[in-house]
């Protein structure tokens, strides 16, 4: 079973608020000059905060902010955020490939930016009962 | 400089432990916008069972990312951090972390790999509270890139 599409969108001020709230400063994920020096197109968003996108759209499918029991991504492509007022989307798609009789639920899902996959082995189990 | 294999098994001492504030769960919350109100209203939390605001799913990160600098410190182990990119993640959650936890973590070296000029460092940080109490077990593999 295919679960409805949910995008979310980007921009180089939610990576400054996502840097203060997680404490991860590392300047590839504010600063241009910074970033293309290490060989990036320009500043990416932090891996962590394309999980933190993920990790709502399994919650909202789930239908519980407390329902995530194991959660895994691997970071296969960066999200590249232009400076500019709209930044960049971020679409996340989920099927569901079992539902255990402990009331489990396991999905893989697919997490794309302007196409591409971003993400892989991207797997989430949640709680469906109780 | 290749990493000392012989890390791998090796556990380093328990973190001071973090306090969960309230306010730091809203602000990730926020930032994420992650606007259930269970993250932010402790009325809604308590409905759902749980003492205070529940913390979104990759929260943890924010502490074990503090606690993984026990490792990325340790001039033995030898990460060169300006070569390093996140590979992978992973959370397996006993429950989820709510204001209010004081929690500890263990981080341990599980694996050290060498593939195609770059290396690959995977840790397990046990994040439980100081009572004892195991909360989540979060992986983290992060590639050092080699040398262009």
């Amino acid at each position: 079973m295919e679960l409805p599409t949910q995008t979310f969108r980007v921009t180089r001020a939610d990576l400054i608020r996502y840097a203060g709230a997680s404490g991860d400063f590392n300047p590839i994920h504010w600063n241009d000059r910074f970033a293309t020096t290490v060989g990036l197109p320009g500043v990416i968003a932090h891996g962590m905060f394309t999980m933190a996108f993920v990790g709502r759209a399994v919650t909202t499918w789930a239908g519980s902010p407390d329902a995530v029991v194991d959660f895994g991504v691997r970071f296969t492509r960066p999200v590249v955020v232009p400076d500019d007022d709209s930044g960049t989307e971020i679409v996340v798609t989920a099927v569901v490939r079992e539902v255990t009789e402990a009331g489990l639920t396991r999905l893989d899902v697919t997490a794309t930016c302007l196409g591409e996959k971003v993400l892989s082995q991207a797997r989430a189990t949640v709680r469906t009962t109780g | 400089m290749p990493l000392d294999q012989s890390f791998v098994g090796r556990t380093y001492p328990p973190t001071a432990p973090y306090q969960v504030g309230r306010e730091k769960i809203r602000e990730f919350a926020t930032a994420i916008g992650a606007t259930d109100p269970a993250h932010h209203d402790p009325e809604a939390a308590r409905a759902m069972g749980h003492p205070d605001v529940v913390a979104p799913p990759t929260f943890p990160v924010v502490i074990t990312m503090a606690a993984s600098r026990q490792l990325i410190e340790d001039p033995a182990l030898g990460i060169d951090y300006s070569r390093v990119v996140h590979g992978d993640q992973r959370f397996a959650y006993s429950r989820p972390v709510v204001a209010g936890d004081e929690l500890v973590c263990v981080n341990t070296v599980e694996d050290i790999t060498s593939r195609g000029g770059h290396e690959f460092l995977t840790t397990r940080t046990d994040v439980s509270t100081t009572a004892g109490e195991s909360v989540v077990a979060v992986w983290s593999k992060l590639v050092v890139r080699g040398e262009a």
